[in-house]
């Protein structure tokens, strides 16, 4: 694999649903890294601005959806001289493939970075099978 | 007529503004610097102050260096992703590496009351506008 990615400046990448929102307003995908170890899955999302009780951590019918809010009253009296990006409410899902323990499943929020740990279901780790 | 503010307002208004405001003029030619683009900044100006924010997810206080000089606003240190030992990666989006960016306002800024806040990522620069840059009001005889 190739050296780390490089710095650079991207523009939010905007949700191009098919789902159409009832509520008007941009809506973003985080920036997400997925790895997986033999105990677990691991999704890891950048939300700046995003603070630990406005996200919302759901899985259902193997659809794990994040979502995050950004509380915009903190712009309340700041007028826009000059921008370089857009602020929204962040929204990512995944469809999950093998079983992950659902009860095991534990986020940690810091500095707008959520980490997901999904335990794989014991019958979905790896075992080694002694050869006799 | 509302009584209660509508919070879905103020959020598409504000994206609507922040829109707007893509690259507008007021940072002139010096919103680039030879150090790279990145991170993104927007600028506010709250009455006589100017707001700097700027998006720095997984960016920790410690690892972020501003400083100020006259009009110019420095913006430097390093971004880092870490993954543990022995991992399947199954997807790479976030980017990681040193930033540098150095931005000059138009306007001239108070060091002594200028303050720094890094939280959830979002690294927030309250800039004072110097007394003596301030616009006086002349009187109309």
């Amino acid at each position: 694999m190739s050296g780390s990615q490089e710095l650079a400046v991207r523009d939010k990448k905007e949700l191009a649903g098919r789902d159409e929102k009832t509520v008007p307003g941009r809506y973003y995908v985080p920036y997400a890294d997925i790895y997986e170890t033999d105990a677990a899955l691991c999704v890891v999302m950048e939300m700046p601005g995003v603070e630990r009780k406005d996200v919302d951590v759901s899985l259902e019918n193997d659809v794990l959806r994040v979502d995050g809010r950004i509380d915009f009253s903190k712009y309340a009296g700041m007028e826009p001289v000059y921008t370089e990006y857009n602020v929204g409410h962040y929204t990512r899902s995944f469809t999950l493939s093998g079983k992950i323990d659902q009860e095991g499943i534990s986020a940690q929020l810091e500095d707008g970075v959520l980490t997901l740990m999904l335990p794989k279901a014991k019958e979905a780790q790896p075992r080694r099978i002694a050869v006799g | 007529m509302a009584l209660f503010p509508d919070p879905f307002d103020t959020m598409s208004s504000l994206q609507q503004m922040l829109e707007q405001f893509r690259s507008s003029g007021w940072l002139g030619s010096s919103g680039v610097s030879g150090g790279g683009a990145y991170p993104p900044m927007n600028m506010f100006r709250k009455g006589d102050d100017y707001i700097i924010i700027a998006e720095l997810p997984g960016v920790k206080k410690s690892d972020i260096d501003v400083q100020i000089k006259g009009r110019t606003i420095r913006v430097s240190g390093t971004k880092s992703v870490e993954f543990p030992e022995k991992t399947g990666v199954h997807r790479r989006e976030r980017l990681a590496g040193r930033f540098d960016r150095a931005v000059t306002l138009p306007v001239e800024i108070n060091p002594e009351g200028a303050k720094a806040e890094c939280r959830e990522g979002i690294l927030a620069l309250f800039l004072p506008r110097h007394e003596a840059d301030k616009p006086r009001s002349i009187q109309v005889a």
